[in-house]
Order: structure tokens, then C-alpha cells, then sequence
């Protein structure tokens, strides 16, 4: 990568933009940006946004696919931006000086994003040097051990990359076990199920027999409870292996690896509608109040339609989040909300509804710092705005191998939307038993919600699980309304009935 | 210049290199692949490499849209994106990639597959074929190859990184992790030239079928030595009862009826030899596919005539691919067994279908000549 100094229109540009942005209240990093060729623009984009990343060729992939695809003029990277601080973003040489002004307001309201976001409060922001880091370990890794094996390995743990709990760094999931002080003490005050009774009348409701077997049943319960392994089912299937499995230091190493980045990354997949809708939002206001210049009009309307525009089939994050936002600026300005709001059932009053509360702005920078995708479309996806956005559910008609509008019944739409962001939109995986069947084998669960697993893949995965547990591991599962148990052993596969839930 | 996503990239097409050999038979044995004018490399369709997650299927998970329609409207079948489109099924790999990829690495490929040698160049100049250069650093490799400025570089910026260094008393004591060595590459440096001359029967019993056989792999034996040589010489040669010299496309096109009298090939071939390719310099190929009718005794008796005389001692080796037909008696094989069994120049081959050419190739090429 050539260093090109910035050039001083596009730093002039730059002061112009963000000085506007600052205006508005929006509060970000300081943003470095460099003007890359669409070469590097393109290796960029397959390293994620880094310039240094551990060395595999699913990048070469992604780079070989990105730069088909800009050749042949399907797809063009405009913009790049990566969450750190200070914050570095790319635009792309030879875009008009429009776009890059579209551009420019778009990674300010990004940044912002990120900075005041609470779902990337966690992450690291120093995250170029984290990945760096990762890059030369795995390289000492590969010298030490041979590029073939450690590449496959890796292969192995990307995996299950998605087997994370991406809610764990903000909520505690399990408490930390009572001392065993306390323990004793609660043994000592209530001994062994003991019914409370007058003292005259206790060894009639206390009789001895009664407090035997109670006992055993509490030291069974107990016992139980200790052969549980994990005690919870575990959410982070990744972490559970890099604790438990019988790894060499340098496959833990990678494997933490794999996971650390998984994490950093896990943010921008729970807030994409959110975030680019942000972005949308201001590069449209900084732009069309401020920014642009009468000669300019039509090529922004332009490449802002590029960026909103809808196809059949697809949900567009950037026209969704931004729609939404503007909706819930208009409410909250115009009162919109609260109890009487909610209770009212005339949909003309509904309709010229003002009370001129001009609270929209002041909502608007709330929902960024406090909500991600899911409870922002939980809470102000509406039934007017689904109407009003045109929304429909679809899905996959058998009858006619044809993809169709399923409904547009509000409930189901809504519904769907939740469904297919809930996880990241990918299915829970947990961890049921470490010692399963008391063999040191691993089950896993797949916490069914209404959708299958994908087959061959799961196949595949499952085999890729196995060799890190080295042992024979399962799947519980349903398959068409019917449990499975999917089995590999040595990288054979079996499948049997079994009971879901279990 | 060089990007760091190169290195990336490279371990990517040799992943592909290695799932291209699995399915080579079917994409050899492809004619649409070649002929095409102005154009070095063929998209080919393969399994998916991407790694295999935990994913939800396809079907009933459906989406959200936004726009027109009524409900029962179709989406459409062919679209790109994640989901409408994307025929879902759960046998794995039926996610196709896209893949291009030039002739030339296809026919590197190949090679690989059937274990093809690399050919010995003949000629009296043998330069040093292959160069050692040291071009990098690594943290691994011979203590005789120990960079010594480096390795102490290293070991001071670690023991400034632990504080472990003094100014006044700089001592500098390297650990294994500090250790830099030499590192090098070797490059290949071929020299010498070649000639490939192909001749070809374009009489009436030679049909379609045998000469879109001949055209694919007369393609791949030219890709292959092409591989081979830098600056390789094609010439092409049809014959009935006639022979005569054309350009590349004209060999692969023309269907021309009539006789067969092979040896006039032969000698134009011997002639093209003697006039213009000295054999002390040149390494030659004649390469001649028939379907083994000739006109008469007498012609091919004058074809062995001219193959031991004015052909054989010049040539590397001499190919004689035999396509089966159902008009031919294909007794042209038979003779040259008879007469050169014992003759390490010449090789024969049957070619009995499309599937058969990876064969064939072998038997020509698998000498190593």
C-alpha cells in the first residue's frame, strides 16, 4: 500500500463536513482517512476494513470475488470505515467530489455511531494493533508448525465462528457460585427439609423416615446437579472449547483468536440496520441542508437513490433504518407517543395527530445510544409504518418452487423481521453436556425456533466440531417436526431419532 | 506492485488448483472450453470452497421485503443475493463458484494430475536451468544461514521492550525468538526451443465426432508443451490425398473429403524438418492423428520408409494418435507397431472416445521426451 498524502480539497472537505456534523450534536472519533486505488480499496475490504489480518485465503477469496465484481461492473466499494479510535476510513480515488462529500457525512455519522453506540461500548478500539497481533501469531504459529496444518486448522475454528454469545459482554449469565460459608450456613438453619412445626407436633409432620429420605434427595439433587457438566447449557460454544478441549497451546491460541474477532465484530452485525440507517439519516441532512451546492443536486439525488433503493426479495438496511428513524423524528416531534397515544383507536385522529412536542432530535441521538436492531424494530416498527413502508413477509412456495409474497398482515412482518435478526440471524447452539453418556463425548443443542438447519452444511460442521473435542460429539436437533440426534464419530456421521426437546 | 492480499490470493487458486484436478476428466474432455478466438482464460464452475457453518435452511426461514406486489406475487427464481434464487438443498457443495482460470495454469494442472514429467530439453546448449536467490527473512531455518545483524536488531528491540537493556553496559544476549535467518527462492530458468508439427487426416472417413476428439486434445498436448518451452513453433498439416501446410484455425475447421495417402503428410513434414528446423537446436514434436484408413500397402509401406529415414533421427518424438471410426479399418497402428515396437520415438495411442483422451495424453506425453 503506497502512502498518498490527503490531499488538501479533500481535507478542506473534510474540516467543512465534520465542522457541519459537530453542529448538528453528532460526537465522534477523530477520522483518518486515506484515498485508495480500487486495488486496495478491494484488498481492504477482503481484510474486513484492516490494513494486516492472519494470513488465509478465505481473504483471498473475498478479494479475488470483490475485484470480479467491481471489473465487471457489478459492485464499487465507496466506502470503508472500521471501528476504532481515532477512527480510519477509505474512500475510493477517482469518485466524484459529490460523492465523496456523501461519503464524508456518512462515515461521520458511522463514527458517531460507534463512539455513543452502547453495543460497541465493549469493543476494542485499538482493535488495528489487536488484529496486527493476531496476524503475527498465527505466522509464528505457521513457521513453527507448517502453513498447511495451522491454514486448516483455522479453517476448523472460522467454523464456528458464529457459535458465540454475542449478548455476554453486556449482561452476566451466570452468577458467581455462593461461597461455601454461605452453603453451610443455609445447612445449618434449615436441616434437610424440615417442615416447619410446633415443637410438640414435630415428630408427627418431621417424622424420621420423612427426614431420611429427604436428605437423599437432596444429596442426589446435589450430586446431579455436580455431574452436570457444563452446569448451564452453554451459549459460547467457542469458549467452552478453548477451556475444555484437548488442544495443543498454539491450536488454543488460534482458536482464541478466531474468537476475539468474532466478538469485535459481532456489534456490527447486531446494529446494521440501526447503523447504516444513522449514517443515511445525516449524510441526507448534513448534505441537502448544508453541503451541497445547487450544481450538485442531481448527482447526490442519484447516488442517494443507489443507496436506498429496494429490489424484490431483499430488505435494504440502509432504507429500512432510515425510514424508521425519520419516523420516530416525526412522532416524537409531534407528540406522538405515550399512553394516550397508544390507547387511541381513531386512525383520522391518529393521523392529524400534533401536539408539537419537538422532541424528535432528542430522541433520535437516545435511540442510537441505547437501542440495537432488534429493539429498535421491536419498539417503533409500527403498524403505520409497515403500511406505509409497503412491507411484506415472503417465503418459499413448494407448490410452485417460486419464491412469493407470503403476507402483509403486519403481525406476520414483524414477526419475520424479529425472527430472522434475532442471533445475528444465525441459530442458537449450545453446549448441553461435556460427558455426554458419561463417555467424554460432547452433545450439542440447537435451540429449534421455528426454522431447520441447513444439512450438508451442518454436516460438515459438525465434523469440523469433532475434530477440535476430538471426541465423538452430537447434534440434538429437529428435523421436520422430528427430534435427531446427529452423530460423527471419526468424521462418520450418523443420525438417529431422539427426543426434542430432550 | 505487491499487495499483501496477494499471498492470501495465491493460497486461494492453489486450493482451487487442487478441486480443479478432482473434476479434470469432465472440464478436459469439454470442447467449448477451446477455440475460442482472443481469449486465454475459461470460467469453470465449482463446488463451493467456503468453509461450513451452522446455518439455518433456506426454505422456511423466508424475509422481509419492501415495495410492490400482491400477496402470491412471485419473487422471481433467478436472483443473486442470500435467498430468493438460491436453489437450496442439502446436499453439500451445490453452491457453485465461479471460478477463472487461464488455459495455460488448466494445462500446469493437468500435467500435475497425470503426472506428467517435465520434459528434458534437448540441444547441445543446456544453460543452468534453475537460480537460487535470497530475496527474504524468516524466523525459522539453518543456523549457517543466521542473519546476524538482524537476529541482534531484534534482540535489542526486545530487550528495550522489557527494560532489559542498559545504555551504559549494552550487552545483548539473543533467545531462539530472536533468531533471523536467510531465506531464498529458486528460480526457474528454461532455454531452448521447439517445434510442434501436427498433422491431420481430414479425409471423408474422418468424422465429426473423431475430429472434435482430435481438436481437444491436439489443444491440450499444444497447451501443455506450450507450458513447457517459452517461445514455442506451431505448424499444422491436413492431408487426404493431399497434404498441405494451413494456419491453427483452418486445421481445427476444415472437413475436405477424398482419399487418404498419409505419406504425403509424411514428406511435407520430413520436408519442414530438413528446410527449416535443425535438429541440433530445435526440439521437435510431429504429432499425426488419423483413424488409420490409408489408401493402399504400398503408401504406407513408403510412410515407414519416411519415418525411419528422413524423420525419426531428428525428432524428440514422434506421436501417432489413432481416433476409432466406423468407416476406417484403422490398420495404420497395427503397421506402425509392427515396424518401430522397439523404437522409443514413436509412441502410439488409441483414442477410443471423449473420455479416453486423458489417456492418450498420458501415452504421449508420459515419457517425458
Amino acid at each position: 500500500m503506497t502512502i498518498k498524502r490527503f490531499p488538501t480539497y479533500l481535507r478542506e472537505m473534510q474540516e467543512q463536513i465534520e465542522g457541519y456534523a459537530k453542529d448538528y450534536g453528532l460526537d465522534f472519533f477523530p477520522i483518518l482517512y486515506e484515498v485508495l486505488d480500487y486495488k486496495t480499496m478491494n484488498e481492504v475490504a477482503a481484510y474486513g476494513g484492516f490494513p494486516t489480518r492472519y494470513p488465509h485465503w478465505r481473504f483471498g477469496m473475498d478479494y479475488e470475488q470483490l475485484s470480479k465484481s467491481y471489473e465487471w461492473g457489478l459492485s464499487k466499494i465507496y466506502e470503508m470505515v472500521i471501528n476504532t479510535n481515532p477512527a480510519y476510513a477509505y474512500l475510493l480515488e477517482g469518485n466524484s467530489l459529490t460523492d465523496q462529500k456523501i461519503v464524508m457525512a456518512h462515515v461521520c455519522a458511522h463514527v458517531d455511531f460507534f463512539k455513543n453506540n452502547y453495543f460497541f461500548s465493549k469493543t476494542d478500539r485499538k482493535m488495528i494493533d489487536g488484529m496486527a497481533n493476531h496476524a503475527s501469531r498465527v505466522r509464528r504459529h505457521m513457521e513453527r508448525h507448517g502453513q498447511d496444518v495451522v491454514e486448516d486448522f483455522i479453517d476448523t475454528c472460522l467454523s464456528i465462528e458464529n457459535l458465540i454469545d454475542p449478548m455476554s459482554p453486556y449482561i452476566t449469565r451466570t452468577r458467581a457460585p455462593r461461597s461455601p460459608g454461605a452453603l453451610e450456613a443455609d445447612e445449618a438453619q434449615d436441616n434437610s427439609g424440615r417442615l416447619r412445626a410446633k415443637g410438640y407436633m414435630d415428630s408427627f409432620i418431621n417424622p424420621p423416615e420423612y427426614l431420611e429420605a429427604q436428605k437423599k434427595k437432596r444429596e442426589d439433587e446435589a450430586k446431579k446437579a455436580k455431574r452436570r457438566f457444563p452446569e448451564q447449557p452453554a451459549r459460547d460454544v467457542m469458549r467452552f472449547l478453548i477451556e475444555h478441549a484437548p488442544l495443543e497451546p498454539w491450536q488454543r491460541d488460534c482458536l482464541e483468536i478466531v474468537r476475539d474477532e468474532a466478538y469485535y465484530f459481532a456489534p456490527q452485525a447486531m446494529t446494521k440496520i440501526m447503523n447504516e440507517g444513522w449514517a443515511s439519516y445525516w449524510h441526507s441532512k448534513i448534505l441537502t441542508q448544508k453541503a451541497l451546492t445547487a450544481a450538485e443536486v442531481i448527482d447526490y439525488a442519484d447516488a442517494n437513490a443507489g443507496v436506498l433503493a429496494t429490489a424484490p426479495g431483499r430488505l435494504n438496511p440502509y432504507k429500512l433504518g432510515v425510514e424508521l428513524l425519520r419516523n420516530i423524528e416525526d412522532r416524537w416531534n409531534r407528540g406522538q407517543f405515550g399512553k394516550e397515544w397508544d390507547e387511541c383507536d381513531s386512525m383520522d385522529l391518529k393521523r392529524n395527530w400534533d401536539r408539537r412536542t419537538g422532541l424528535g432530535m432528542k430522541r433520535l441521538f437516545e435511540v442510537r445510544k441505547l437501542y440495537n436492531d432488534i429493539t429498535f424494530i421491536d419498539e417503533f416498527f409500527t403498524l403505520e409504518f409497515c403500511i406505509d413502508q409497503k412491507f411484506y413477509a415472503f417465503g418459499f412456495q413448494e407448490r410452485s418452487g417460486n419464491w412469493e409474497i407470503m403476507s402483509r398482515d403486519f403481525k406476520k412482518v414483524k414477526d419475520q423481521l424479529l425472527k430472522q435478526l434475532t442471533n445475528r440471524g444465525q441459530p442458537v447452539i449450545v453446549v448441553e453436556d461435556g460427558n455426554f453418556e458419561n463417555r467424554s463425548e460432547l452433545l450439542l443443542r440447537h435451540v429449534h425456533e421455528g426454522t431447520d438447519l441447513d444439512g450438508g452444511q451442518t454436516r460438515d460442521t459438525l465434523r469440523n466440531v469433532s475434530k477440535l473435542w476430538t471426541r465423538p460429539v452430537s447434534l440434538l436437533t429437529r428435523i421436520d417436526n422430528k427430534g435427531k440426534l446427529l452423530r460423527c464419530e471419526d468424521g462418520t456421521l450418523s443420525e438417529r431419532n431422539a427426543e426434542y426437546p430432550p | 506492485m505487491s499487495q499483501k492480499i496477494d499471498l492470501d490470493h495465491g493460497r486461494f487458486r492453489q486450493i482451487i488448483r487442487g478441486k480443479i484436478k478432482q473434476n479434470l476428466r469432465k472440464y478436459i474432455s469439454q470442447g467449448e472450453m477451446i477455440g475460442r478466438k482472443g481469449k486465454d482464460t475459461v470460467s469453470i464452475p465449482l463446488p463451493s470452497v467456503d468453509i461450513p457453518r451452522f446455518k439455518h435452511g433456506d426454505k422456511q426461514q423466508g424475509g422481509v421485503g419492501q415495495g410492490q406486489g400482491d400477496v402470491g406475487d412471485s419473487l422471481g427464481q433467478e436472483q443473486d443475493g442470500d435467498q430468493p434464487g438460491k436453489q437450496a438443498s442439502d446436499r453439500p457443495g451445490d453452491h457453485l463458484l465461479d471460478i477463472e482460470i487461464s488455459i495455460q495454469e488448466l494445462a500446469e494442472i493437468m500435467g500435475e494430475e497425470l503426472a506428467l514429467p517435465r520434459i528434458q530439453p534437448k540441444g547441445t546448449e543446456k544453460i543452468v536451468a534453475f537460480k537460487d536467490k535470497y530475496s527474504g527473512i524468516r524466523t525459522t531455518g539453518p543456523e549457517s544461514l543466521r542473519h546476524f545483524r538482524r537476529t541482534y536488531r531484534q534482540a535489542m528491540r526486545r530487550q528495550i521492550a522489557m527494560g532489559t537493556y542498559d545504555p551504559k553496559n549494552p550487552v545483548i544476549v539473543p533467545i531462539r525468538e530472536d533468531k533471523r535467518y536467510r531465506s531464498w527462492r529458486t528460480v526457474p530458468l528454461p532455454q531452448s526451443n521447439a517445434v510442434i508439427i501436427y498433422m491431420i487426416d481430414v479425409s471423408g472417413s474422418m468424422g465429426d465426432e473423431q475430429k472434435e476428439i482430435v481438436r481437444i486434445e491436439s489443444f491440450w498436448l499444444d497447451t501443455w508443451l506450450r507450458s513447457q518451452y517459452h517461445g514455442i513453433e506451431s505448424r499444422y498439416i491436413i492431408h487426404d490425398a493431399m497434404a498441405k501446410e494451413v494456419d491453427r484455425d483452418t486445421f481445427f475447421k476444415t472437413r475436405e473429403s477424398g482419399g487418404t495417402m498419409i505419406s504425403s503428410a509424411y514428406k511435407l513434414c520430413a520436408k519442414m524438418i530438413a528446410d527449416e528446423y535443425p535438429s541440433e537446436t530445435w526440439n521437435i514434436y510431429p504429432f499425426h492423428f488419423s483413424d488409420g484408413d490409408n489408401w493402399s500397402v504400398d503408401d504406407t509401406h513408403t510412410c515407414v520408409e519416411l519415418l525411419k529415414k528422413d524423420i525419426l533421427p531428428f525428432v524428440n518424438l514422434f506421436a501417432y494418435g489413432q481416433v476409432e471410426s466406423p468407416y476406417g479399418s484403422g490398420q495404420f497402428i497395427k503397421d506402425l507397431t509392427e515396424h518401430f515396437d522397439d523404437d522409443e520415438r514413436v509412441v502410439t495411442s488409441e483414442i477410443k472416445g471423449k473420455d479416453a483422451i486423458m489417456d492418450s495424453i498420458k501415452e504421449f506425453l508420459g515419457k517425458g521426451k
